[in-house]
């Protein structure tokens, strides 16, 4: 984030920075310096990313419960097992795999769009500005136990108070928000723009902030509509910062659990049990690591074939 | 390939579960105390029978009573702190699933308590990790048998031929009523149906009078416990007696899930209910009847107003059955041998096993037989009128890793009250999913 929200500041101040940046290499001479600075976040990142990551690697090629004296080593077919479709684990893990893309689909358009919308909205002056971004942003520190078990009550069928408050205007209030499709998907990215919506929207802010006023001064004296200038200067000048929220609202939707765990506990039937619920619930509840394992690095190459793609897709485009 | 890594597998374990059983058994005798393995350790101290008088030692007991019951065993724990000086008991409470989620971790890194509580149907499963100790010399020191206990839970803390559990309670199903519902359908409260015929008459009687009578939930609490209670009742069983294949999809399951099913179908309840919608709406006095666990009863006590009662649960496929569960007290593994806190725990826990009428009034039935035919647990109305179901009381079999497998039951539950599939074909598939993991446990875990 700090990134994409420096490069445009960058480029216009790049020219004034070469005098000061040479004085203080030259007072802290050392080649050091620097990798000293990253030193302590670099023990952090090898400690509790990188070496689990190569040890999960290690633990998806065996049978791995960790209690267990015996972790026969089982090579690939932790990962073969995916792929044969006669297998204990092929049904479950596409089919959550399949929720896990469902949900991606629905919730990113609308956790993209609603937050640029909100905070087009929240740049603009006018009073009780800074009390509006707090409350849009206010659902977002609550945590997703909290959101989880008070949207399970609002969204009961029988007793939820939506329901209540669809049958107190006429409408009839009978809607199965959480056990039954497609009301089940409505509801948890529903909950989930509610929720989320303001870190996309403070994020776009600080984009927004970086576009300068001449700018939209230079267009509407050109005669530019509202739309256009919107559309010619908005999105073009946020465009580093739509990619990062694009490419971190589809991790962030691909990894979700906590909604489905507590609001639709992954029903009706399986059809919102998340990939992570099932990798969850295989490693830490049936202790299967090794399978669990090997699931986690199947959906880690989706992850990164999206990605990919996503990277494509928005290039510079010469 | 599969099949040669699976017999190496298999090899591979058997030589190490082997070796693990020999560490086991040294484990318990090291625990035990100074004495071999098993009884006649009576020990220094008398194997928890005969006290404790050894320096002060303080025991963690770790459980999952977040509820009303933990009240009762923190009275329990406190009367035993003041009646043993020299042995102060802490006890902490988590959520159940966090706390099967902690144990294995904090046992295998020296942290783990010296006494625990388990549902009967984990006993296995640790047992087979080995983050519970065997128990037969508990169980020997302390004058222990079959004869002191209800047949089935006593039993059921049985694992490969040892001992890991001694049980402190059962805690059935029962049938719940709302007597003002009832009453106000013209049907008579003190009198609840008490077999098929009655209770669709019941039923029906409720319904002419705008009342869905007996809500079926899609969820395991208790849905998926009263569709087993059924199950048992068509004189089906969940397992095949060796526990290697599922047998629910077999003509009594399908009857039982029919008439669990149908209950939607014909205008008894609503479709598509969330979690505790049942329980809820007889709480509401929107329903008249619910099949729930004893563990309501002090739920519904507090609710002043609210008229209800408790009754067996009707019979409703010709043999009389109930789902139950047990809390059972297990020690787990302790990484470095402690001989006063091993004594200390076996005499804590034979002293709370006496005591378990106190418990009995936090909603339970008590496993043992001179508390649970005793005076004063008869004078528990509730809880003693589903006590005399203990004979017809039904267990998830003791096989670890069992949960996995029934996990794949409730998914079969959830399919079929929610629509989505039909009782047969949920159940068959369910069944299918379940056998391959039963076959994959029994490799796991030889």
């Amino acid at each position: 984030m700090a990134q994409t929200t420096l490069q445009p500041t960058g480029t216009g101040t790049g020219k004034t920075q070469s005098a000061p940046e040479l004085r203080f290499g030259g007072v802290h001479g050392s080649r050091a310096t620097p990798y000293l600075f990253l030193l302590p976040y670099l023990v952090l990142f090898v400690g509790f990313v990188l070496a689990p990551a190569f040890f999960g690697i290690w633990i998806s090629l065996h049978d791995w419960d960790f209690l267990l004296p015996g972790k026969p080593f089982v090579g690939a077919a932790n990962y073969t097992a995916l792929f044969d479709p006669s297998s204990v684990q092929f049904l479950p893990f596409w089919h959550s795999m399949r929720a896990t893309a469902i949900f991606t689909v629905a919730s990113v358009p609308f956790l993209v769009a609603v937050p640029l919308v909100l905070a087009v909205l929240l740049n603009r002056k006018f009073p009780g500005r800074t009390f509006f971004r707090a409350v849009f942003f206010a659902p977002y520190v609550l945590g997703v136990a909290v959101i989880g078990l008070m949207w399970r009550y609002m969204l009961d069928p029988s007793f939820g108070v939506v329901n209540g408050m669809l049958k107190a205007i006429g409408l009839g209030g009978n809607v199965p928000w959480i056990t039954d499709q497609p009301w089940a998907w409505i509801s948890l990215v529903a909950v989930t723009v509610w929720w989320t919506i303001g870190f996309n929207a403070i994020i776009y802010l600080a984009g927004l902030s970086d576009i300068g006023a001449e700018q939209y001064e230079a267009a509407s004296i050109d005669g530019a509509s509202h739309w256009q200038q919107f559309r010619f200067i908005t999105i073009p000048g946020l465009r580093p910062v739509l990619i990062f929220v694009i490419t971190v609202t589809i991790l962030a939707s691909a990894n979700m659990f906590g909604q489905a765990f507590l609001i639709t506990k992954g029903g009706p039937g399986d059809s919102t049990r998340t990939a992570i619920i099932e990798i969850t619930q295989r490693g830490l509840s049936q202790y299967r690591m090794g399978e669990a394992a090997a699931m986690s690095y199947v959906l880690a190459v989706f992850l990164g074939i999206v990605s990919l793609i996503n990277f494509y897709l928005t290039r510079e485009k010469a | 390939m599969t099949r040669s890594s699976a017999s190496l597998s298999r090899r591979s374990f058997l030589a190490t579960s082997l070796g693990a059983a020999a560490t086991v058994g040294l484990a318990a005798c090291g625990g035990g105390s100074a004495g071999p393995p098993g009884q006649q350790q009576s020990a220094p101290g008398g194997g928890g029978a005969s006290g404790y008088d050894g320096p002060k030692v303080t025991l963690a007991f770790w459980n999952g009573f977040t509820g009303g019951d933990g009240a009762y065993m923190k009275k329990l724990v406190q009367r035993f702190n003041s009646e043993h000086p020299n042995i102060a008991v802490t006890m902490n409470v988590m959520q159940w699933a966090d706390y099967y989620a902690k144990l294995p971790t904090a046992v295998t890194s020296g942290n783990g308590p010296e006494i625990a509580i388990m549902h009967v149907d984990s006993v296995a499963t640790n047992a087979a990790r080995r983050v519970i100790q065997p128990v037969d010399d508990v169980a020997n020191a302390l004058g222990l048998s079959e004869a002191d206990f209800a047949p089935i839970p006593w039993k059921a803390g049985i694992y490969n031929n040892q001992r890991y559990a001694i049980p402190l309670d059962v805690h059935p199903l029962g049938f719940f009523y709302n007597k003002s519902v009832m009453e106000k359908a013209g049907l008579d409260p003190e009198k609840p149906p008490t077999n098929n015929e009655e209770y669709m008459t019941a039923l029906d009687t409720l319904k002419s009078k705008g009342i869905e009578g007996h809500w079926a939930t899609p969820f395991p609490f208790t849905g998926s416990l009263t569709v087993q209670a059924l199950l048992w009742q068509f004189g089906g069983d969940l397992f095949s007696p060796d526990a290697t294949s599922a047998t629910w999809a077999e003509e009594s399951g399908v009857k039982a899930m029919t008439w669990f099913t149908d209950l939607v179908k014909n205008g008894h309840s609503p479709k598509k209910i969330a979690q505790d919608a049942d329980f809820i709406a007889l709480q509401n006095g929107k329903t008249a009847f619910n099949w729930n666990g004893i563990w309501s009863i002090n739920t519904l006590k507090e609710k002043a107003s609210l008229q209800w009662g408790v009754a067996p649960l009707p019979n409703i496929g010709g043999t009389a059955a109930a789902w139950a569960g047990s809390h059972q007290f297990v020690l787990p593994t302790l990484k470095t041998p402690d001989q006063n806190k091993s004594i200390a725990a076996r005499v804590f826990l034979n002293w709370i096993s006496q005591e378990s009428l106190e418990w009995a009034k936090g909603g339970q039935v008590p496993a043992r037989n001179e508390v649970r035919e005793s005076a004063e647990f008869q004078a528990l109305k509730e809880q003693a009128t589903l006590a005399t179901q203990i004979d017809a009381l039904h267990f998830v079999p003791p096989v670890a890793g069992i949960a996995d497998a029934m996990a794949e039951w409730d998914k079969a539950i959830n399919q079929s009250v929610l629509g989505i599939k039909d009782p047969q074909a949920a159940l068959s598939e369910a069944a299918d999913r379940a056998n391959k993991i039963l076959a994959a446990n029994q490799k796991k875990y030889g």
